[in-house]
Protein backbone atom coordinates (compact mmCIF):
# COMPACT_ATOMS: atom_id res chain seq x y z
CA UNK A 1 0.00 0.00 0.00
CA UNK A 2 1.29 3.42 -0.89
CA UNK A 3 1.72 5.68 2.08
CA UNK A 4 0.77 9.23 1.38
CA UNK A 5 2.98 11.57 3.36
CA UNK A 6 1.09 14.38 4.93
CA UNK A 7 2.92 17.49 6.13
CA UNK A 8 0.64 17.73 9.11
CA UNK A 9 1.36 14.20 10.20
CA UNK A 10 5.03 14.95 9.68
CA UNK A 11 4.98 17.81 12.14
CA UNK A 12 2.70 16.03 14.61
CA UNK A 13 5.71 14.11 15.93
CA UNK A 14 7.73 15.81 18.72
CA UNK A 15 11.12 14.53 17.51
CA UNK A 16 10.47 15.79 14.02
CA UNK A 17 9.42 19.17 15.37
CA UNK A 18 12.64 19.29 17.40
CA UNK A 19 14.63 18.51 14.23
CA UNK A 20 12.90 21.36 12.41
CA UNK A 21 13.64 23.77 15.25
CA UNK A 22 17.32 22.73 15.29
CA UNK A 23 17.94 23.07 11.58
CA UNK A 24 15.96 26.30 11.45
CA UNK A 25 18.87 28.03 13.16
CA UNK A 26 21.55 26.44 10.98
CA UNK A 27 22.03 23.64 8.46
CA UNK A 28 23.38 20.45 10.05
CA UNK A 29 25.05 17.23 9.06
CA UNK A 30 23.29 13.98 10.04
CA UNK A 31 25.97 13.30 12.69
CA UNK A 32 25.69 16.66 14.41
CA UNK A 33 21.93 16.44 14.30
CA UNK A 34 21.87 12.95 15.83
CA UNK A 35 24.02 14.14 18.75
CA UNK A 36 21.08 16.25 19.93
CA UNK A 37 18.91 13.21 20.47
CA UNK A 38 18.99 10.22 22.78
CA UNK A 39 17.47 7.99 20.15
CA UNK A 40 19.60 5.98 17.75
CA UNK A 41 21.10 7.49 14.62
CA UNK A 42 18.88 5.20 12.63
CA UNK A 43 15.76 6.52 14.32
CA UNK A 44 16.80 10.11 13.70
CA UNK A 45 17.61 9.35 10.10
CA UNK A 46 14.16 7.81 9.63
CA UNK A 47 12.59 11.04 10.91
CA UNK A 48 14.73 13.07 8.53
CA UNK A 49 13.67 10.86 5.68
CA UNK A 50 10.01 11.56 6.42
CA UNK A 51 10.66 15.29 6.66
CA UNK A 52 12.54 15.16 3.36
CA UNK A 53 9.72 13.30 1.65
CA UNK A 54 7.37 16.02 2.82
CA UNK A 55 9.81 18.60 1.47
CA UNK A 56 10.08 20.25 4.85
CA UNK A 57 13.80 19.48 4.83
CA UNK A 58 16.22 19.93 1.95
CA UNK A 59 19.61 18.29 1.51
CA UNK A 60 22.63 20.23 0.45
CA UNK A 61 25.93 18.69 -0.52
CA UNK A 62 28.99 20.54 0.65
CA UNK A 63 32.25 18.77 -0.15
CA UNK A 64 31.91 15.26 1.24
CA UNK A 65 29.27 16.25 3.76
CA UNK A 66 25.52 16.36 3.46
CA UNK A 67 23.76 19.18 5.25
CA UNK A 68 20.11 19.29 6.15
CA UNK A 69 18.36 22.60 6.01
CA UNK A 70 14.86 23.86 6.53
CA UNK A 71 12.68 24.43 3.49
CA UNK A 72 11.15 27.69 4.67
CA UNK A 73 8.97 27.89 1.57
CA UNK A 74 7.19 24.70 2.60
CA UNK A 75 6.76 25.89 6.17
CA UNK A 76 5.03 28.99 4.83
CA UNK A 77 2.56 26.78 3.01
CA UNK A 78 1.50 25.31 6.33
CA UNK A 79 0.94 28.80 7.68
CA UNK A 80 -1.16 29.65 4.65
CA UNK A 81 -3.34 26.64 5.25
CA UNK A 82 -3.91 27.61 8.85
CA UNK A 83 -4.53 31.18 7.79
CA UNK A 84 -7.67 30.01 5.97
CA UNK A 85 -9.09 28.72 9.20
CA UNK A 86 -8.29 31.98 10.93
CA UNK A 87 -10.17 33.83 8.21
CA UNK A 88 -13.28 31.72 8.78
CA UNK A 89 -13.39 32.84 12.39
CA UNK A 90 -12.59 36.41 11.51
CA UNK A 91 -15.46 36.49 9.07
CA UNK A 92 -17.87 34.93 11.58
CA UNK A 93 -16.88 37.36 14.30
CA UNK A 94 -17.27 40.37 12.03
CA UNK A 95 -20.82 39.22 11.41
CA UNK A 96 -21.34 38.82 15.14
CA UNK A 97 -20.12 42.39 15.74
CA UNK A 98 -22.91 43.62 13.47
CA UNK A 99 -25.50 41.42 15.18
CA UNK A 100 -24.43 42.69 18.61
CA UNK A 101 -24.63 46.28 17.43
CA UNK A 102 -28.21 45.72 16.25
CA UNK A 103 -29.10 44.03 19.55
CA UNK A 104 -27.66 46.95 21.52
CA UNK A 105 -29.72 49.44 19.52
CA UNK A 106 -32.90 47.44 20.03
CA UNK A 107 -32.33 47.38 23.77
CA UNK A 108 -32.10 51.16 24.03
CA UNK B 1 -12.25 51.45 18.08
CA UNK B 2 -13.39 48.11 16.78
CA UNK B 3 -9.93 47.47 15.41
CA UNK B 4 -8.46 47.61 18.87
CA UNK B 5 -10.45 44.62 20.02
CA UNK B 6 -8.39 41.54 20.62
CA UNK B 7 -8.48 38.70 18.14
CA UNK B 8 -6.03 35.90 18.26
CA UNK B 9 -6.05 32.51 16.73
CA UNK B 10 -3.53 29.76 17.30
CA UNK B 11 -3.33 26.13 16.33
CA UNK B 12 -1.36 23.53 18.21
CA UNK B 13 -0.87 20.89 15.57
CA UNK B 14 0.59 18.35 17.95
CA UNK B 15 -2.51 18.27 20.17
CA UNK B 16 -4.86 19.09 17.27
CA UNK B 17 -6.22 21.96 19.30
CA UNK B 18 -7.40 25.34 18.09
CA UNK B 19 -7.47 28.37 20.39
CA UNK B 20 -9.57 31.39 19.49
CA UNK B 21 -9.79 34.55 21.60
CA UNK B 22 -11.93 37.51 20.70
CA UNK B 23 -13.24 40.59 22.47
CA UNK B 24 -16.62 42.09 21.71
CA UNK B 25 -17.86 45.60 22.25
CA UNK B 26 -21.01 44.51 24.07
CA UNK B 27 -22.27 43.44 27.50
CA UNK B 28 -21.54 39.94 28.68
CA UNK B 29 -25.23 39.03 28.67
CA UNK B 30 -25.64 40.06 25.02
CA UNK B 31 -22.61 38.05 23.92
CA UNK B 32 -23.78 35.06 25.95
CA UNK B 33 -27.16 35.23 24.20
CA UNK B 34 -25.45 35.48 20.80
CA UNK B 35 -23.70 32.17 21.45
CA UNK B 36 -26.58 30.34 23.12
CA UNK B 37 -29.81 31.36 21.37
CA UNK B 38 -30.60 29.80 18.04
CA UNK B 39 -32.24 32.81 16.42
CA UNK B 40 -29.11 34.90 17.09
CA UNK B 41 -26.65 32.11 16.28
CA UNK B 42 -28.22 31.69 12.87
CA UNK B 43 -27.43 35.31 12.07
CA UNK B 44 -23.68 34.88 12.34
CA UNK B 45 -22.51 31.28 12.87
CA UNK B 46 -21.84 30.50 9.20
CA UNK B 47 -19.20 32.45 7.30
CA UNK B 48 -20.70 34.13 4.23
CA UNK B 49 -21.93 33.15 1.70
CA UNK B 50 -23.03 30.20 3.81
CA UNK B 51 -25.90 30.55 6.27
CA UNK B 52 -26.64 28.67 9.46
CA UNK B 53 -30.06 27.08 9.89
CA UNK B 54 -30.88 25.59 13.26
CA UNK B 55 -33.54 22.92 13.17
CA UNK B 56 -33.78 22.65 16.94
CA UNK B 57 -31.78 23.70 19.95
CA UNK B 58 -32.23 22.82 23.62
CA UNK B 59 -29.63 24.80 25.45
CA UNK B 60 -29.40 22.72 28.62
CA UNK B 61 -26.97 20.08 29.88
CA UNK B 62 -27.64 16.96 27.82
CA UNK B 63 -29.50 19.05 25.25
CA UNK B 64 -28.58 19.42 21.58
CA UNK B 65 -28.46 21.84 18.72
CA UNK B 66 -29.05 20.30 15.32
CA UNK B 67 -28.22 22.68 12.52
CA UNK B 68 -27.07 22.95 8.94
CA UNK B 69 -24.63 25.17 7.14
CA UNK B 70 -26.41 25.96 3.91
CA UNK B 71 -24.38 26.95 0.88
CA UNK B 72 -25.21 29.36 -1.92
CA UNK B 73 -26.32 26.46 -4.14
CA UNK B 74 -28.43 24.97 -1.39
CA UNK B 75 -25.86 22.40 -0.23
CA UNK B 76 -26.47 21.37 3.36
CA UNK B 77 -23.85 20.27 5.88
CA UNK B 78 -25.48 19.11 9.11
CA UNK B 79 -23.89 19.13 12.54
CA UNK B 80 -24.93 18.13 16.03
CA UNK B 81 -23.76 19.96 19.11
CA UNK B 82 -24.29 18.27 22.46
CA UNK B 83 -24.14 20.50 25.50
CA UNK B 84 -22.17 18.76 28.23
CA UNK B 85 -21.76 21.53 30.80
CA UNK B 86 -23.27 24.99 31.30
CA UNK B 87 -22.35 27.71 33.82
CA UNK B 88 -24.57 30.64 32.79
CA UNK B 89 -22.69 33.68 31.44
CA UNK B 90 -19.35 32.08 32.31
CA UNK B 91 -18.73 28.87 30.41
CA UNK B 92 -20.26 26.15 28.37
CA UNK B 93 -18.88 22.98 26.84
CA UNK B 94 -20.13 20.95 23.93
CA UNK B 95 -19.16 18.09 21.73
CA UNK B 96 -19.56 18.73 18.06
CA UNK B 97 -19.95 16.19 15.27
CA UNK B 98 -20.84 16.37 11.61
CA UNK B 99 -24.02 14.49 10.79
CA UNK B 100 -26.36 13.52 8.02
CA UNK B 101 -29.77 15.10 7.60
CA UNK B 102 -31.32 12.39 9.78
CA UNK B 103 -29.26 13.31 12.83
CA UNK B 104 -26.82 10.41 12.52
CA UNK B 105 -23.48 11.70 13.80
CA UNK B 106 -20.26 11.13 11.87
CA UNK B 107 -17.84 10.44 14.72
CA UNK B 108 -15.24 11.31 15.89
CA UNK B 109 -15.93 14.96 16.42
CA UNK B 110 -14.44 17.79 18.42
CA UNK B 111 -14.76 19.05 21.99
CA UNK B 112 -15.45 22.72 22.53
CA UNK B 113 -14.85 24.76 25.66
CA UNK B 114 -16.14 28.36 25.58
CA UNK B 115 -15.32 30.90 28.28
CA UNK B 116 -16.97 34.29 28.67
CA UNK B 117 -15.70 37.16 30.83
CA UNK B 118 -15.88 40.92 31.12
CA UNK B 119 -12.59 42.71 30.61
CA UNK B 120 -11.24 46.22 30.52
CA UNK B 121 -10.89 46.90 26.84
CA UNK B 122 -9.13 49.71 25.00
CA UNK B 123 -9.75 53.14 26.62
CA UNK B 124 -10.87 51.33 29.76
CA UNK B 125 -14.45 50.62 28.79
CA UNK B 126 -15.80 47.16 29.42
CA UNK B 127 -15.67 44.55 26.71
CA UNK B 128 -16.64 40.89 26.72
CA UNK B 129 -13.93 38.40 26.01
CA UNK B 130 -14.72 34.99 24.58
CA UNK B 131 -12.06 32.26 24.68
CA UNK B 132 -12.72 29.12 22.68
CA UNK B 133 -10.74 25.89 22.77
CA UNK B 134 -11.53 23.29 20.14
CA UNK B 135 -9.97 19.89 20.50
CA UNK B 136 -10.19 17.73 17.40
CA UNK B 137 -10.01 13.98 17.49
CA UNK B 138 -7.96 13.89 14.31
CA UNK B 139 -6.20 16.07 11.80
CA UNK B 140 -8.56 14.81 9.14
CA UNK B 141 -11.42 16.15 11.25
CA UNK B 142 -9.71 19.50 11.40
CA UNK B 143 -9.33 19.57 7.64
CA UNK B 144 -13.02 18.82 7.27
CA UNK B 145 -13.87 21.63 9.63
CA UNK B 146 -11.93 24.03 7.46
CA UNK B 147 -13.53 22.68 4.33
CA UNK B 148 -17.00 23.31 5.78
CA UNK B 149 -16.15 26.89 6.44
CA UNK B 150 -14.71 27.49 3.06
CA UNK B 151 -16.62 25.81 0.32
CA UNK B 152 -17.47 28.40 -2.28
CA UNK B 153 -16.19 31.20 -0.15
CA UNK B 154 -12.55 31.96 -0.18
CA UNK B 155 -9.94 31.72 -2.88
CA UNK B 156 -7.84 29.03 -1.32
CA UNK B 157 -9.72 25.86 -0.66
CA UNK B 158 -8.85 22.35 0.26
CA UNK B 159 -7.97 21.83 -3.38
CA UNK B 160 -4.87 23.73 -2.58
CA UNK B 161 -3.95 21.25 0.10
CA UNK B 162 -4.76 18.38 -2.25
CA UNK B 163 -2.38 19.82 -4.83
CA UNK B 164 0.22 20.21 -2.16
CA UNK B 165 -0.06 16.60 -1.15
CA UNK B 166 -0.21 15.40 -4.73
CA UNK B 167 2.97 17.29 -5.48
CA UNK B 168 4.69 15.50 -2.64
CA UNK B 169 3.42 12.14 -3.78
CA UNK B 170 4.76 12.63 -7.29
CA UNK B 171 8.21 13.55 -6.12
Amino acid sequence: MEVRRDVFQAIADPTRRAILVLIASQAMTPNVLAEHFDSSRQAVSKHIQILTECELVKQKQSGREIYYQLNTHKMKEIDKWIEQFREVWESKFNQLDKVLLTMKKQKK
Amino acid sequence: MKNNLLFDFTVDKSTKTVFVNREFDADLSLVWDAFTKQEILDQWWAPKPWVSKTKFMNFEVGGQRFYAMVGPEGQEHWSIQKFTSISPKTNFKMSNAFADKDENPDLPGSDWDLNFSEQNGPDNYRVTKVSITIKNESLARMEKMIEMGFQGGFTMTLNYLEQLLLKQKNH
